[in-house]
């Protein structure tokens, strides 16, 4: 009676003529991906823009308010172009995010592989010590390491990096348990192929799209920890320019000049959050389950 | 339950172990001497000699590990190189504000989260439903740092409402409204990104819990409909909760290093930040090794609400 009656009310709300939630969706992902397209071109093309130099001092036009003459987004407390200085910004952020978070993919899929398919010693040598990265509070284990490392956009990104790499692992990890003992695998093994081979060309296409999901996310949230890092004066060092930077500085001026702090913050949320539309609507392409 | 307890004290043995080592590598990380990096290019030969004698970097690595590991377990955790002082009285000091802010962010979070999740699951497709779908989508995008100095912007320097930074008044204050006053914002950007998680994980979880057949058999008998949301569906929905609610304990006590930073909050955050910054190893590994340890414990605290929530985990 139960699971006659259980699916009623679902169908009743599937069949019901309303497919704009899931237009809407599909527009929204389109316009955070054109966002991203166009926030990845600026910062690719950021040489050949007209845009002023970031890193010239100007002090007589020291904190000009946004919609100035020759600086339509106002200037930082050297003077320098705000303009120039986010879009050179992205440059080291985007990439940040991206490096750190391919990064954290490569060692994750690469240990979850491992840890997922053997067991014995080196599944328990992975394991613990995920689960000796997970014990710390992620940004805490990045700064620690950074600590030991000294301040710098490099180590910040190592940084992050290692930190980051655990769940990959554990994701990767789950799917291949699963897929370990499944019967293609066997058959596989039973026609004479190596463990490389299996992991290579049976399991490792079976992770393609949990994998980019996770990535997709992960790259705002990698962008986030660099500018955190960056913010607190352990990322990027002057006078390079680094969203997360700029707030830090732009934070000492926030009572007369609030949009030097609020300008590069701001730029940070756009991003992510267009970087989360996408991995969402990716997520909901790929995985149909989810 | 008492052996559920002893049986995960003892999981808790191998990691913490594992945390000192990481711990403990952090200062062996540097390329070069770390006698040299905490004294600086200016030093002589003898300081740094004496430096490494006092801290034992002429021996083996195992041999200076066993060495900083039986101080650790005997309280010691060395002196500040740039505050002249034992590390741990310092940093414990410090560990109440943290505390403090990283306890209040979480209730903060968690009344509100489940209200909200609740009240979206309650009434699914409702304007509070989107809405809170569109908040947990900018909270998940939005850094704490940045939202921390927006609302500082707003509460304290354009409003006037609230104070922008510190714990307490530095003239006159020291009372808990005062305290309170300082805590509000702090604790308001650092819940900010939980309670849109807790939100959104309470309703999905709330939603299936609402779809069981003992749900619609409640109904039938004629039970009231807060009665049916709030007991048969949130009580059951709640261990996955307890779970998110646990780890968000551990990110909230992450997060606090820079919403402490961004409200000059006296916590163990900025204290480790301006310890990396003086190049003061034992002041940092300090502070790392008291939220570690404060964060294992917490997650210890939640698995054993979750034994208490559900009899089956204690058996498993």
């Amino acid at each position: 009676m139960s699971e006659l009656a259980a699916p009623l009310p679902r169908t009743a709300t599937a069949i019901a003529p309303a497919p704009s939630p899931a237009h809407r969706r599909n527009v929204v992902a389109v316009v955070a991906a054109c966002a991203l397209i166009a926030t990845v071109l600026a910062a690719a093309l950021a040489p050949w823009l007209p845009l002023l130099d970031p890193d010239t001092v100007d002090t007589p036009s020291r904190l000009r308010p946004p919609l100035s003459a020759g600086h339509p987004l106002g200037t930082d407390e050297f003077g320098r172009d705000l303009l120039a200085r986010l879009v050179w910004g992205a440059r080291v952020s985007l990439l940040a995010g991206v490096a750190t978070a391919a990064a954290s993919m490569v060692i994750g899929v690469m240990l979850g592989l491992l840890g997922g398919f053997y067991t014995g010693w080196i599944e328990a040598v992975v394991m613990r010590l995920t689960d000796v990265l997970m014990a710390f509070p992620y940004i805490l284990l990045a700064i620690a390491i950074v600590g030991g490392l000294g301040p710098g956009l490099r180590n910040a990104m190592l940084a992050i990096a290692i930190v980051g790499f655990p769940l990959y692992t554990r994701l990767v990890r789950g799917v291949v348990l699963s897929l370990r003992e499944r019967e293609f695998v066997e058959a596989a093994r039973a026609l004479g192929a190596g463990n490389g081979v299996i992991l290579g060309r049976h399991i490792l296409p079976h992770l393609l799209s949990p994998v980019i999901v996770a990535f997709s996310l992960d790259v705002g949230v990698k962008i986030l920890a660099t500018a955190g890092l960056s913010f607190l004066g352990l990322g990027t060092q002057p006078p390079t320019a680094d969203w997360g930077s700029m707030l830090a500085t732009g934070r000492q001026f926030v009572v007369l000049s609030p949009h030097v702090a609020l300008l590069p913050g701001l730029a940070i949320f756009v991003i992510v959050l267009a970087l989360n539309m996408v991995g969402d609507a990716l997520r909901d392409l790929l995985d149909p389950r989810l | 339950m008492r052996r559920y307890l002893a049986r995960r004290l003892l999981l808790l043995v191998p990691v913490l172990a594992g945390v000192s080592i990481v711990i403990f590598l952090v200062l062996h990380l540097s390329p070069g001497d770390p006698a040299e990096i905490m004294l600086g290019s200016q030093a002589t030969k003898e300081d740094l000699a004496r430096l490494r004698e006092q801290m034992g970097l002429n021996e083996p690595l195992p041999v200076q590990y066993v060495h900083w590991i039986s101080h650790v377990l005997r309280g010691d955790l060395g002196r500040s190189l740039w505050m002249k002082r034992p590390v741990l009285p310092e940093v414990l000091q410090r560990l109440k504000a943290t505390l403090l802010l990283t306890v209040t962010a979480l209730v903060l979070s968690t009344v509100v989260g489940l209200a909200f999740g609740v009240a979206s699951a309650a009434w699914p497709r409702s304007l509070l439903d989107r809405f809170s779908a569109a908040a947990s989508l900018f909270g998940a995008s939005m850094p704490s740092f940045w939202l921390g100095i927006v609302l500082m912007v707003i509460f304290a320097l354009w409003l006037g409402w609230l104070p922008a930074s510190g714990m307490f008044a530095p003239y006159g204050g020291g009372g808990a409204a005062d305290l309170l006053s300082h805590l509000v914002l702090p604790a308001v950007t650092l819940a900010a990104a939980s309670v849109t998680i807790v939100a959104r994980l309470t309703r999905s979880t709330m939603l299936e819990a609402l779809g069981q057949d003992y749900i619609r058999t409640a109904r039938a008998k004629g039970v009231t409909e807060g009665f049916v949301v709030l007991r048969h569906g949130l009580k059951n929905a709640l261990i996955p909760i307890v779970t998110v609610i646990g780890v968000q304990a551990g990110y909230l006590l992450g997060g606090a290093v820079l919403t402490e930073t961004v409200f000059a909050w006296p916590g163990v955050g900025t204290l480790m930040v301006q310890g990396i910054l003086a190049r003061d190893f034992p002041l940092v590994q300090g502070c790392v090794l008291v939220v570690a340890l404060s964060f294992a414990l917490i997650n210890l605290g939640v698995d054993l609400l979750y034994a208490w929530l559900d009899p089956r985990i204690r058996y498993e």
